[in-house]
C-alpha cells in the first residue's frame, strides 16, 4: 500500500519536474529562435539588396554562419538551413551546422513548416552523421530569399542537459522511494513486533494456564496499552490461581477429613463389633426380645462396617492413593471363581450363571476385577428375579470386556446414566432388604477408571439390564472402542431407540 | 494358658479385646503407653504381642523393633489403615501379622491361634546349602553357630527346605506358614523373605538358600 503511494508520488514528483524544466527550455528556446530567425530573415534580406549577383549559395551559406555564430561555441542549437520540397529539384544548397543531419526533420514537419506564417516547434530526436542521436527541440520557420523561393529554416535545440538532470532527477526520486519503502517496512516490522510480540506472549501465558501452569506470568514493561493488558492478565492468573489454590485447600481438606473420620470410627467400631459378636454368640441366653436386638445388631454393624469400608474405598480414590497391582489374569477364570465366592447368594436367589466366550490373559488388578465383578454379579443376581445371568466375554486387539446381562425389570431411560452416582438407587422407596451400600457400583466404575477402562450400562424396561466391563490389554493405555456391544441386538436397540428412548451412556470413559 | 499382652492406647476397645480373649481361654494383660510397652512387655513375659500401631508415648513401630531386639514372641499388628506404608513398616520392623480394623473376634482368635501353634514337627534335620536345620528342635546353624529365628520364620525356612524342588507362590505361603484360609496380602510373603534372607544368607543382596522365582514365588536355593 505504501509502496503503491510512493510509487505514484514519486511518478507524480518526475513528471511535475520534468514538465517544469522542459517548459523552460521550450520558452527559452522558443524566444531565442523568434530573434534568431528575424536575424536570419534580416541577414538574408540584406545580402539580397546589397549584390543581387550573389549566388544563392553564399545567400545561404551567409544566413548560417549568421546563425552559427549566434549560437556561439557552445552549441546553444544546431541550425538547418533546408529548401522547401517544391525548390528540391533545383538542386539549391542546403546547409546545417555541426554535422547535423537531414533526416532530423521530418517530411511532415517541412511542409507544416512551409505553409505556416509562424514559429513552429515539435520534440524529436536530432540525429547526426557521425551517427549521435539526442532528443530535442526543433524550431522551424519559412525563409523567404527574393528571387530564389522558400527556404525552411530548423533550429535544433539539444536537450541532452535537459534530460540527464530529469534522469539524475529520476534517479534521485526512486532511489528516495526506495529507500521510503524500505524504511517503512522496517518501521511496519519494528512496530508489528514489538506490539505483537507482548500480544503472542499473553496468548501463550493464557495457553500454559489453560494447561494448569498456574505460576504463569507475563512481564510488563512500559506504560502502554500493552503493559496494561499484561498486567490485567496477570491479576487474573493471580486471583485464578489463589481461587484454584483455595479449591483445592478446600477439596484436600475435605478429602482428608473423610479418611479421618473413617480412620476414626474404626477402633470404636472394633469395640462395638466385638460387644455385638459376644451378645450374638450369647443370645441363646437371652429371651425373645433381647435375643433379636442382639441379632439387629449384629447384622446392622455389619452393615455398617461395610459402608465404612466403602467410604474408605471411595475417599482413597478421591484422594488419588489407589493403585493397581498388576498380575496376569485370565477373566473367564476370574468370573468363575467370583462366581463360586457368590455360590451362596446366587442359590438363595435360584439364579444360574451362564458365561460364554473367552479372552487371552491380561495384566490386571485381580482384587479390584474381582470387586467388580462380584458387583455386577450380585447385582444381575438381586435384580435378576431368578433369571439365568449371561456373563459374555469379548476381546480384541486393545481390549477385553465382560457383559453382565440379567433379565429383570430393566433400567429406565435415564437411568443408566444414574446408576454409577454415589448413593443412587433405582427406586428410593424401595425396600433395602436385598442390602447394598448404594456405592458399589461408585467403586466398581473407579476400580475400572483405575485400569484406563471404564464401565457402562444399558437398560430396558421389560428387557432387562447390561453391564459392560471394558479394560485395556495393556494397562493404563486407554482404549475407545470396547470388543463387546452393549444392548440387545442392532434391529431391536434402533427401534427401541426410537420408541423407548433408550439411552447407551458411556460411563468412565475418563477423557484425559 | 497362653498369654496375651495388648497394647493399646484405646481403654474401651483393650477390655473388649480382654474380654475376647479370656472367653477363649487366654491370660490378657494391658498396656495404654507405648513408653512403658517395653517394660510391661519385660515383666508379663507374654506368648504374643497385640500391638496397635498409634500410640501414645512411643510409636507402635518403635515399640515392635525394641521387643523384636531381645525376643522372637509374635507379634501381631493391629491397624486402622491398611493401605499405607504403616502395613509394610509394621513388618519390616519385626511383626508377624497384621490385622486390619474393625475386625471380628473370630478373625483375631484365628490369627492368634496361627501364630501361637506350635508346628506338629517330628524329629528330622534338613540341610539347605550349609545350614543346618533340626526341625523338633527349632534350631537353625551354619558351621555350629546358632542363627535365631522367629518361630514364622522358622516355619517359612522350614516349609521351603522341605521340598527344595517346589517353587511356592506367594499365596501357597501364606496358607501354609500363615495359616490364612483366603490369601490376601502377599506383602506380608515379601517382608518375611526379605527378614529371613537378613539372617541366614551370607550375602542377603545375592540371595543362595530362599530364591526369587520372577513371576512365580520362591524356593529354596539352590
Amino acid at each position: 500500500m505504501s509502496t503503491i503511494l510512493i510509487t505514484i508520488i514519486g511518478l507524480a514528483l518526475i513528471n511535475r519536474v520534468s514538465t517544469g524544466i522542459l517548459s523552460a527550455k521550450e520558452t527559452a528556446s522558443i524566444t531565442e529562435a523568434n530573434s534568431a530567425i528575424k536575424d536570419a530573415q534580416r541577414v538574408i534580406t540584406a545580402t539580397d539588396t546589397g549584390a543581387s549577383s550573389l549566388t544563392i549559395t553564399s545567400i545561404v551559406d551567409t544566413a548560417v554562419n549568421a546563425l552559427a555564430d549566434r549560437a556561439g561555441q557552445s552549441g546553444l542549437y544546431d541550425v538547418l538551413f533546408l529548401t522547401s520540397p517544391e525548390l528540391s529539384s533545383f538542386g539549391f544548397p542546403e546547409r546545417g551546422t555541426n554535422l547535423v543531419a537531414v533526416t532530423s526533420v521530418s517530411e511532415e514537419l517541412k511542409s507544416q513548416v512551409k505553409n505556416s506564417s509562424n514559429l513552429l516547434w515539435s520534440y524529436t530526436q536530432i540525429n547526426y552523421l557521425d551517427g549521435r542521436s539526442v532528443p530535442g527541440l526543433i524550431i522551424g520557420a519559412p525563409i523567404e530569399i527574393r528571387n530564389f523561393g522558400t527556404y525552411l529554416l530548423f533550429l535544433l535545440f539539444p536537450l541532452q542537459q535537459e534530460e540527464e538532470t530529469i534522469n539524475i532527477i529520476q534517479s534521485s526520486v526512486l532511489a528516495t522511494g526506495i529507500f521510503l519503502v524500505i524504511g517503512l517496512l522496517i518501521l511496519v516490522w519494528y512496530l508489528t513486533k514489538s506490539v505483537l510480540s507482548p500480544v503472542r506472549k499473553t496468548a501463550n501465558a493464557a495457553e500454559r494456564l489453560r494447561l494448569g501452569l498456574l505460576n504463569e506470568r507475563v512481564p510488563v514493561s512500559g506504560e502502554d496499552d500493552l503493559a496494561k493488558l499484561a498486567g490485567s492478565f496477570n491479576s487474573m492468573a493471580a486471583s485464578i490461581q489463589e481461587q484454584i489454590t483455595q479449591l483445592e485447600q478446600m477439596s484436600r481438606m475435605q478429602r482428608r477429613f473423610v479418611s479421618d473420620v473413617s480412620h476414626e470410627l474404626r477402633t470404636p467400631l472394633t469395640t462395638v463389633r466385638m460387644a455385638a459378636d459376644v451378645l450374638y454368640e450369647a443370645r441363646d441366653q437371652y429371651k425373645g426380645e433381647t435375643a433379636r436386638a442382639a441379632e439387629l445388631l449384629s447384622t446392622q454393624i455389619e452393615r455398617f462396617e461395610i459402608l465404612l469400608s466403602q467410604l474408605l474405598e471411595i475417599s482413597r480414590f478421591d484422594a488419588g492413593a489407589a493403585e493397581l497391582t498388576l498380575r496376569k489374569t485370565n477373566i473367564k477364570q476370574l468370573i468363575e471363581k467370583t462366581a463360586d465366592s457368590l455360590a451362596n447368594l446366587l442359590t438363595s436367589q435360584e439364579t444360574p450363571v451362564v458365561i460364554t466366550g473367552d479372552a487371552p490373559e491380561i495384566d490386571l488388578d485381580t482384587r479390584r476385577v474381582e470387586r467388580i465383578l462380584r458387583n455386577l454379579i450380585s447385582n444381575a443376581s438381586e435384580y435378576g428375579q431368578g433369571h439365568p445371568i449371561e456373563i459374555e466375554i469379548g476381546s480384541d486387539d486393545e481390549a477385553i470386556a465382560v457383559v453382565v446381562k440379567d433379565k429383570g425389570p430393566g433400567l429406565k431411560p435415564g437411568e443408566s446414566s444414574l446408576v454409577f452416582n454415589r448413593f443412587w438407587r433405582a427406586d428410593p422407596a424401595r425396600n433395602r432388604k436385598t442390602g447394598g451400600t448404594g456405592l458399589g457400583l461408585a467403586i466398581a466404575l473407579e476400580d475400572a477408571r483405575l485400569h484406563s477402562g471404564w464401565l457402562d450400562a444399558w437398560g430396558s424396561p421389560g428387557v432387562g439390564s447390561m453391564f459392560r466391563l471394558t479394560l485395556p490389554k495393556v494397562a493404563h493405555k486407554s482404549v475407545t472402542k470396547s470388543p463387546l456391544a452393549i444392548g440387545v441386538g442392532e434391529e431391536i436397540s434402533l427401534e427401541l431407540d426410537k420408541n423407548l428412548n433408550i439411552d447407551l451412556v458411556h460411563q468412565g470413559k475418563s477423557s484425559d | 494358658m497362653a498369654r496375651v499382652l495388648v497394647v493399646d492406647d484405646d481403654q474401651a476397645l483393650s477390655e473388649m479385646l480382654g474380654i475376647v480373649l479370656r472367653a477363649e481361654g487366654y491370660e490378657p494383660s494391658f498396656c495404654d503407653d507405648g513408653a512403658k510397652a517395653f517394660s510391661t512387655f519385660k515383666e508379663s513375659k507374654p506368648d504374643l504381642v497385640l500391638l496397635d500401631l498409634m500410640l501414645p508415648g512411643l510409636d507402635g513401630i518403635e515399640v515392635c523393633k525394641q521387643i523384636r531386639n531381645e525376643s522372637v514372641v509374635p507379634i501381631v499388628m493391629l491397624t486402622a489403615r491398611g493401605d499405607t506404608l504403616d502395613v509394610v513398616q509394621g513388618l519390616e520392623s519385626g511383626a508377624d501379622d497384621y490385622i486390619i480394623k474393625p475386625f471380628k473376634p473370630k478373625e483375631l482368635i484365628a490369627r492368634i491361634k496361627a501364630r501361637l501353634r506350635k508346628e506338629d514337627y517330628k524329629s528330622e534335620t534338613l540341610t539347605l546349602g550349609d545350614l543346618n536345620i533340626d526341625v523338633l528342635g527349632h534350631s537353625v546353624k551354619r558351621n555350629g553357630k546358632t542363627i535365631i529365628l522367629t518361630p514364622l520364620e522358622f516355619d517359612l525356612l522350614v516349609a521351603l527346605a522341605r521340598k527344595p524342588w517346589q517353587v511356592y507362590t506367594r499365596e501357597q505361603l501364606l496358607t501354609e506358614v500363615w495359616h490364612y484360609r483366603n490369601p490376601a496380602d502377599t506383602r506380608l510373603v515379601n517382608v518375611h523373605v526379605q527378614r529371613l534372607r537378613a539372617k541366614v544368607e551370607e550375602d542377603p543382596e545375592n540371595p543362595k538358600i530362599v530364591m526369587t522365582v520372577r513371576g512365580v514365588g520362591y524356593k529354596a536355593g539352590p
